[in-house]
């Protein structure tokens, strides 16, 4: 298994040139990945290296499918299982519980909380229901047009399946029976003071109920604790923001005096909760339309997921371990 | 049949004269046919031009297929302005010509996938039924816009008539003239940094398909209303570039339009400052209304379109199986050392 974990290294570096569309890797420097699993065993080497190349070649040629959204299954596997799964495992040390909430098959909306300055718990969440679940399903979140705008981060964005946060998007992919994620806090969440930890801020005009119930599917309520101290942010620039066109700009103890080094996430414990989904199939489609259904659903969610975090903080020892 | 210069409406006419129903077909354009109308007869006439409805209605005709809605100028020399006008002027002279023959039952009209604009707070699968909206930044895609306007405005005064209009993506093939075949037979493709955009292509042999079916009445045809034509499937410009086998060159997206003007002097017209611009986001529609009509989906995917046209203009200077063969060959190399 050690072993298998370290090809990906390589490839990952590998793979953003090639997307990039630059042209192939000259053999010379292929021979880094070479050193770098040179400590493994001679067998898990060459089956290593073969299944590096073998990505790679594909990778090259152009023999991979992506869907209407951009999704880049072949891609998106390939750095969740050499990036994003050691930082799942090893560092932030995530423990999932309740994935049988999460149904095997159909569309299903989560919703979560959102928290950590920078979205790490938005990719944490993929990770852990494209690794967790027993079904094989991946999560398709909704983001902020914000992520779309930035050059790589809106190609990382949609090669990982994710799209806009439109009522549009959210109904095409839970019609076509996809596991859609949806964190209703939005930057408010993500960018709230240190001191606000935990405290779920407004949950939107509940438009997340809204497509749910227009689409029948159930609403899984989901909170995860250990992502609101990965950047401690203690102050906001709002002039810096506002000139560079962001929600916020973070001052947290390393960021920006660390520079980029300010932008690696402390090594916190994580918990990711799935709730008991919230059926919504026996409505009328016509509910949609009741506001106040939708805010009394919407508020149930919250609720929810706001209880379950104090739970999950009572019980934890500490933010590290 | 307007825009019948041109090498797709030449196709077309050939194409449509095999059907038994099919009286008679006229083609109609400024310049004389490059390609071979098949038996058709060819009116030199101006669609900007009022004199218009003079050969409509000498010829009683009864649908009018309107093909002439270009990206690109029709010769080598014509501007951006001079496209612009023959697009909205033309479409409108014609449309208001179109009002005053009596006999007429259909009008078919080009349009183009391009019309949902390549905005990044638009959802990611674009449907018939979403809103106009005036795509920012102008270029074709203003044009397409402004032309489906004014057929909204012909359908309000003309019930009568049936107006299909046909929202083309990205039409590739072995001989497509398309703006975005001339982009992908650059030797090395400019991309914006940081961008990799969805695109969908419609294969000129689906094309054909397509409107033969639009200008037909009944049960036959695809009645009136908007239809989004597009293959099935979806490329990123990367995979498709690499799949063609040519190099890309990513620029910071400040400078792509430098870049496009620059290339433009050079005389290389495939990467245009707009075509550039089109190509940060993408855009993919949804086609479900079209399957219905047409009783299945079109014969080409997006995929198998683009291995289509890769077959005739590729591979470039990187071709798929010699990228494959050099990886084979560090992996050899590998082994041994």
């Amino acid at each position: 298994m050690a072993d298998a974990k370290v090809i990906p290294f390589g490839e990952s570096g590998r793979r953003g040139r090639a997307a990039a569309g630059a042209p192939p890797v000259p053999p010379g420097a292929a021979g880094s990945e070479d050193r770098r699993s040179a400590g493994s065993g001679a067998a898990g080497l060459d089956e290593a290296l073969a299944r590096g190349l073998a990505f790679v070649r594909r990778r090259l040629s152009g023999d991979y499918e992506v869907d209407d959204f951009g999704y880049d299954e072949h891609l998106a596997d390939a750095v969740l299982g050499t990036v994003l799964r050691p930082l799942f495992e090893k560092y932030f040390r995530v423990e999932v519980r309740g994935m049988e909430n999460v149904p095997d098959t159909g569309g299903a909306l989560i919703v979560s909380n959102h928290s950590g300055t920078l979205p790490w718990d938005g990719v944490m969440l993929q990770v852990a229901i494209r690794d967790q679940h027993p079904a094989d399903r991946n999560l398709r979140l909704l983001a902020a047009d914000l992520v779309f705008q930035l050059p790589f981060f809106n190609w990382l964005a949609r090669k990982g399946g994710h799209t806009l946060a439109c009522v549009e998007d959210a109904e095409e992919l839970l019609g076509r029976g996809e596991l859609v994620g949806v964190m209703p806090e939005g930057f408010k969440g993500l960018g709230k003071p240190f001191a606000e930890r935990y405290k779920l801020q407004r949950f939107g005009r509940g438009g997340f109920v809204a497509t749910a119930l227009r689409t029948g599917v159930p609403i899984v309520p989901c909170s995860i604790v250990g992502a609101e101290e990965i950047h401690p942010m203690i102050g906001n620039a709002r002039v810096l923001a506002r000139v560079l066109g962001l929600p916020y700009f973070p001052v947290t103890p390393t960021f920006p005096w660390l520079g980029p080094l300010g932008t690696i996430p402390l090594p916190t414990k994580w918990t990711i909760q799935f709730g008991e989904p919230i059926e919504t199939a026996d409505q009328p489609p016509e509910a949609a339309e009741d506001p106040m259904l939708v805010f009394q659903l919407t508020d149930q969610v919250r609720e929810t997921i706001q209880h379950t975090l104090y739970k999950l903080l009572m019980a934890r020892r500490s933010v590290f371990f | 049949m307007t825009g019948a210069a041109r090498q797709l409406s030449g196709r077309f006419v050939r194409h449509i004269r095999r059907d038994p129903d099919v009286v008679r077909v006229i083609g109609v354009d400024t310049r004389s046919p490059a390609y071979p109308l098949g038996g058709a007869e060819f009116v030199r006439a101006d669609i900007r031009q009022p004199s218009i409805v003079a050969v409509l209605a000498e010829y009683a005709v009864d649908t009018v297929v309107h093909l002439d809605v270009h990206g690109t100028p029709a010769t080598a020399g014509g501007g951006r302005a001079a496209v612009k006008e023959l697009n909205v002027l033309g479409t409108l002279q014609l449309l208001g010509a179109c009002q005053k023959v009596p006999g007429l039952r259909s009008v078919v009209v080009k349009s183009s996938t391009q019309i949902y604009g390549t905005a990044v707070r638009e959802p990611a699968v674009a449907d018939e039924a979403a809103p106009p909206k005036a795509p920012a930044g102008g270029g074709f895609a203003q044009d397409v816009a402004e032309i489906e306007g004014y057929l909204r405005g012909f359908a309000r005064r003309c019930p009568d008539v049936r107006v299909t209009v046909l929202r083309f993506a990205h039409v590739l093939g072995p001989a497509a003239d398309s703006r975005l075949a001339a982009y992908f037979k650059l030797p090395v493709l400019p991309t914006v940094l940081g961008y990799d955009p969805r695109l969908q292509f419609v294969h000129e042999d689906d094309v054909l398909d397509v409107l033969s079916r639009a200008v037909r009445d009944g049960r036959a045809g695809l009645g009136a209303g908007t239809f989004n034509v597009a293959g099935e499937g979806v490329l990123m410009l990367s995979q498709a570039a690499r799949r063609i086998g040519r190099p890309t060159l990513p620029v910071v997206k400040a400078l792509a339009p430098v870049l496009g003007s620059a290339l433009g002097a050079l005389g290389l017209g495939g990467a245009s400052a707009e075509q550039i611009r089109s190509l940060v986001h993408g855009r993919v529609v949804r086609t479900e209304r079209l399957r219905e009509a047409m009783g299945g989906p079109l014969r080409y995917t997006t995929p198998e379109t683009f291995a289509d046209f890769a077959a005739v203009h590729g591979p470039g200077l990187l071709p798929p199986d010699v990228v494959t063969r050099a990886v084979d060959r560090i992996e050899e190399v590998l082994r041994r050392g």
